[in-house]
């Protein structure tokens, strides 16, 4: 670590050490707390953390001012060991109004620091969050609460009265000065935020002018005003050396995709129909032409994976993205790739359902369609990534697996990844797995669906070679020749064949790693999203010494080789997830294991804590 | 990276036949269905393309016409039900350097498919669409389809169709087609060269071929296959030859009577009032495709052909443009781009 947090100037007050801690950041949608998070989660990477964020905001673009279901709210936990999460109960919360209160205050422990902008608590606010009195009045919250009272609106018009600047643009600076505030409280270094202000203002010196004095006009407020007796330290955590970068789960997915078409010199064309929250992904991927991506915003979802299908018949590798109920409208073209037998890539960025459900929020509960949901006998590799950095590589994976065996491969993320960032270790990609694909253009013995006996993959041809015209499609076929057949026979050994394309997958998998004891009284079975969550508690438990063990699959279809002989190593399977129960379903099916769930369906990651308590359950009732 | 699509023989094209262009399957239409002409018409309009068979891409959806590109000894892809412009368009994309033909139908291209047409039209793809239009469901044995007409008794509507039928060149033009034309499947010499001409067109083009289905819609068209009546109704439409039809002793002519067509005999009206057809107008095009019989001619020829611009022409432009700006990306330089800090 060469940069060190900003020199300590407030040093007459008492700076505490701490290993790590849970803020949030919560105000109207128009408070800008999306941008105060971020710019703190920078902060934090600068002073070493290892960091984990949960970015919350409403399915509205512009809710309603003040109102309760117009909050929003940016969670972040940093700290000096390892975080998994973003943290389960909070430290300090910042409320930029009394909905943000009303709404998050649930979540602060006994004790915790609690920051109200006191200017936005009239009578107008109050009444739209239901508050019959002002609640910052109410003894029993400074009781409860380290309450700090702050007119941040005030403060802020004061530090740049002299700016010729309106109301409204005054006010827009407030969520820099409870920035300031905090970064003091927490000691984190203001430069990268300087920066950031001075790169994003770079044309509009007024306003990098006034939001560089809100910024300091807080921090200094921190270090001056008599309510503050103490602020905080949090040392660098013990990361593995080497250059990092904040990454968010959608970015990396993207960027792996970049990744695979440059190694494979074969270019990626990606079909979308924008919706929350994939819509990122195509975002990205359009600012990148130079990388050898072709992006089509397409009229629908049909249309956005049969031209990624199109694409890969073309000799591209064809991708395309949605969440849930997009890929539902995918499915029929999905089968296509399945029976075509075409590199398909479909990434499905999970959100909150049935339907429409709850757009911006989490949920896990995708598995059954992603591995099910369409008709028929049509299988898929099924992956899923487990921190927003790892999106890169289970990216780059989807494109090796669905070239390698000329099949569907489905990439199951979530909108806790997709928008959640951790610092992430930049990779060599030179040290990534290597992805060859050759084009068959030999003509002398070809057919259509001639099989590879290691994968099972049919030769890909690009339209174009001459001598090796062909015609495919979605009716039944003769393995081999590829002609349309209807014999039973047939049929019933191409069903099989397709199966045991994607089983053969397997091959692929390393080794499952287990964190924890190779045998023991518990395992903890998890997949996706809750990778940080159920590691924490898992850790947890381990040092209150219970025989507890995790493993995390990135592989759900098929499934590792090694995971059969592993769930039998211990007494007692959990498998929490963000649905009803869906892995632990399959676990059961397959193993015949009596795996119990842990399952929470509220569009939020699940907690560490109540992670933590399902396990002592567990084993506090066994005998 | 190797640059998208480049991958055109630069060997020169061989001279083909029609038999260069027949597959090895069994042609499995109905005996007397109309698709067998437009097959045998595709296949010898193939080698005046000029094109390498390998670079030749037939797409179908589902359906009668969809089965067509099992029977064309080219590369072909038979796909999902409506979805051929949209997997077309994913094609295009990755390959500029192919020929790309669509084969659907009224059902397929205009009912399931719709959307799919409207955005392959309107985005002007290059890819070169014949819809075979039998005004019913053939492979599905006989309902309605989105062209057949208003109280048509079929299979699922025993007491008659209560749909207002759509038609297939004014939906083409609603969309912005840059091409747009209409042949039969009984006026060989005809659709051969409809065939060539939309073909040959920049940027997407629409070709309605009038089908018949002898089996569940026979003589659905019978306005341009019985003798007599293809005499009173039939209106070539040739670029800057004004709009004439009917038996040579008694010519009608189209005209203009304010903004509304008007039939009236050829030699009632002075050579000035005639309407010229003129290819390049797309308001004259909307007007043309709404007539029919009994009241008007039928048109057949190319309604419009103008220059617009293509679709993956401008996005290679805008990768040629980003390439030139700033040279092939680079994952490295990427990922190490921004906002990074060192630990260790």
């Amino acid at each position: 670590m060469t940069e060190t947090a900003a020199p300590v100037t407030g040093a007459q007050k008492r700076l505490k050490e701490l290993d790590r801690a849970v803020i949030r950041f919560a105000g109207d949608s128009g408070d800008g707390m999306q941008l105060t998070g971020e710019q703190f989660t920078t902060e934090s990477a600068w002073a070493g953390n290892d960091i984990a964020t949960l970015p919350n905001f409403p399915a509205e673009i512009r809710a309603p001012a003040g109102t309760l279901f117009g909050v929003s709210s940016f969670q972040l936990q940093f700290g000096s060991q390892r975080v998994y999460t973003p943290g389960d109960r909070l430290d300090c919360l910042v409320a930029m109004n009394p909905a943000a209160l009303k709404v998050h205050l649930r979540d602060l422990k006994p004790g915790g620091l609690l920051i109200a902008n006191t200017a936005s608590f009239d009578e107008r606010n109050l009444t739209k969050a239901g508050y019959p009195s002002n609640p910052l009045d109410d003894a029993t919250l400074s009781e409860r609460y380290r309450l700090h009272k702050i007119d941040m609106t005030g403060l802020t018009h004061q530090a740049i009265q002299d700016l010729s600047l309106n109301t409204k643009e005054r006010d827009r600076t407030k969520n820099f000065f409870a920035l300031g505030l905090v970064s003091w409280i927490y000691t984190r270094p203001l430069e990268p935020t300087l920066e950031w202000i001075q790169k994003r203002f770079a044309k509009n010196q007024i306003y990098a002018e006034a939001n560089t004095r809100v910024l300091k006009a807080g921090h200094a407020f921190g270090e001056t005003a008599e309510i503050f007796a103490e602020h905080y330290a949090i040392e660098a955590a013990e990361m593995a050396p080497g250059l990092y970068r904040a990454m968010t789960g959608n970015r990396a997915l993207a960027w792996g995709l970049l990744a695979a078409a440059q190694r494979s010199k074969v270019p990626i064309v990606y079909g979308a129909y924008p919706i929350t929250p994939a819509s990122s992904i195509l975002e990205e991927l359009a600012l990148h032409k130079r990388f050898g991506i072709r992006t089509i915003q397409a009229e629908d979802e049909i249309a956005a994976v049969t031209a990624a299908i199109g694409a890969s018949f073309g000799g591209a590798i064809g991708v395309t993205g949605s969440s849930g109920p997009g890929v539902a409208l995918k499915g029929e073209g999905i089968g296509l790739a399945v029976t075509a037998e075409l590199p398909l890539v479909i990434f499905d960025i999970q959100r909150g359902g049935p339907s429409t459900g709850l757009p911006t929020k989490t949920e896990q509960a995708d598995l059954m369609q992603a591995l099910y949901g369409r008709n028929s006998e049509s299988p898929v590799v099924v992956l899923a990534p487990a921190s927003p950095g790892d999106c890169f590589y289970i990216a780059y994976e989807a494109v090796r697996i669905a070239t390698k065996y000329m099949v569907p491969v489905m990439v199951l993320s979530d909108g806790f990844l997709a928008n959640g960032s951790e610092p992430w270790l930049i990779p060599d990609p030179e040290t990534l797995p290597p992805l060859e694909i050759a084009f068959r253009t030999e003509k002398e013995g070809f057919f259509p669906y001639l099989r590879d006996p290691a994968t099972l993959a049919r030769p890909w041809v690009r339209p174009g070679t001459p001598g090796l015209e062909h015609r495919i499609g979605g009716l039944e076929k003769q393995d081999v020749t590829g002609n349309i057949a209807y014999d039973p026979e047939n049929h019933d050994h191409m069903v099989r064949t397709r199966a045991e394309k994607v089983r053969r997958v397997a091959q692929e998998i390393t080794p499952t790693s287990i964190n924890g004891p190779a045998t023991g009284d518990l395992l903890v079975v998890g997949w996706g999203g809750t990778y940080g969550a159920i590691t924490a508690a898992v850790e947890r438990a381990q040092l209150a010494g219970k025989s507890v063990a995790s493993i995390h699959l990135r592989y759900l279809n098929p499934l590792p080789p090694d995971l059969g002989h592993i769930l039998r190593e211990y007494r007692k399977v959990l498998v929490p997830e963000i649905n009803s129960g869906q892995l632990v379903r399959i676990l059961r099916a397959e193993y015949l294991v009596d795996a119990v769930g842990f399952n929470r369906v509220r569009g939020l990651p699940l907690a560490t804590e109540e992670i933590y308590e399902a396990i002592d359950q567990l084993l506090g009732s066994q005998s | 990276m190797s640059v998208v699509g480049a991958g055109a023989a630069a060997t020169p094209t061989p001279k083909y036949t029609k038999k260069d262009f027949e597959s090895d399957q069994d042609v499995r239409w109905c005996p007397g269905c109309g698709d067998y002409a437009i097959l045998s018409a595709v296949q010898k309009s193939m080698p005046d393309l000029g094109i390498p068979r390998e670079n030749i891409v037939f797409v179908s959806g589902i359906g009668c016409s969809s089965r067509f590109p099992y029977y064309m000894n080219t590369y072909g892809f038979h796909t999902i039900h409506g979805r051929a412009p949209a997997l077309a368009t994913g094609l295009r994309v990755a390959r500029p350097d192919l020929k790309i033909f669509v084969v659907t139908g009224d059902g397929d291209g205009l009912s399931i498919g719709g959307n799919h047409m409207l955005h392959v039209l309107r985005r002007n793809v290059g890819v070169t669409i014949l819809l075979f239009n039998n005004r019913i469901y053939g492979l599905t044995k006989g309902q309605y389809s989105p062209t057949s007409e208003l109280g048509k008794i079929t299979k699922s509507t025993p007491l008659g169709s209560v749909d207002r039928p759509v038609n297939p060149l004014a939906f083409a033009l609603g969309c912005g087609a840059t091409f747009v034309a209409r042949t039969v499947d009984r006026n060989i010499p005809h659709m051969e060269e409809m065939l060539r001409r939309a073909a040959a067109h920049k940027g997407a083009a629409f070709l309605e071929i009038l089908q018949n289905c002898n089996v569940y819609n026979d003589l659905a068209w019978n306005v341009l296959y019985d003798k007599e009546s293809k005499v009173q109704h039939e209106l070539r439409l040739e670029h800057g030859k004004p709009l004439l039809f009917g038996p040579a002793t008694s010519r009608k002519a189209v005209i203009m009577d304010g903004v509304t067509p008007k039939v009236v005999n050829a030699t009632d009206v002075p050579e000035s009032a005639l309407w010229i057809h003129d290819e390049s107008n797309l308001n004259a095009a909307k007007l043309l495709a709404d007539l029919f019989a009994p009241d008007f001619p039928v048109p057949i020829g190319v309604l419009t052909s103008v220059v617009a611009p293509v679709y993956e022409d401008l996005i290679l432009e805008q990768e040629q443009r980003a390439l030139s700006e700033r040279g092939p990306g680079d994952i490295t330089k990427l990922l190490t781009s921004g906002d990074t800090w060192k630990i260790g």
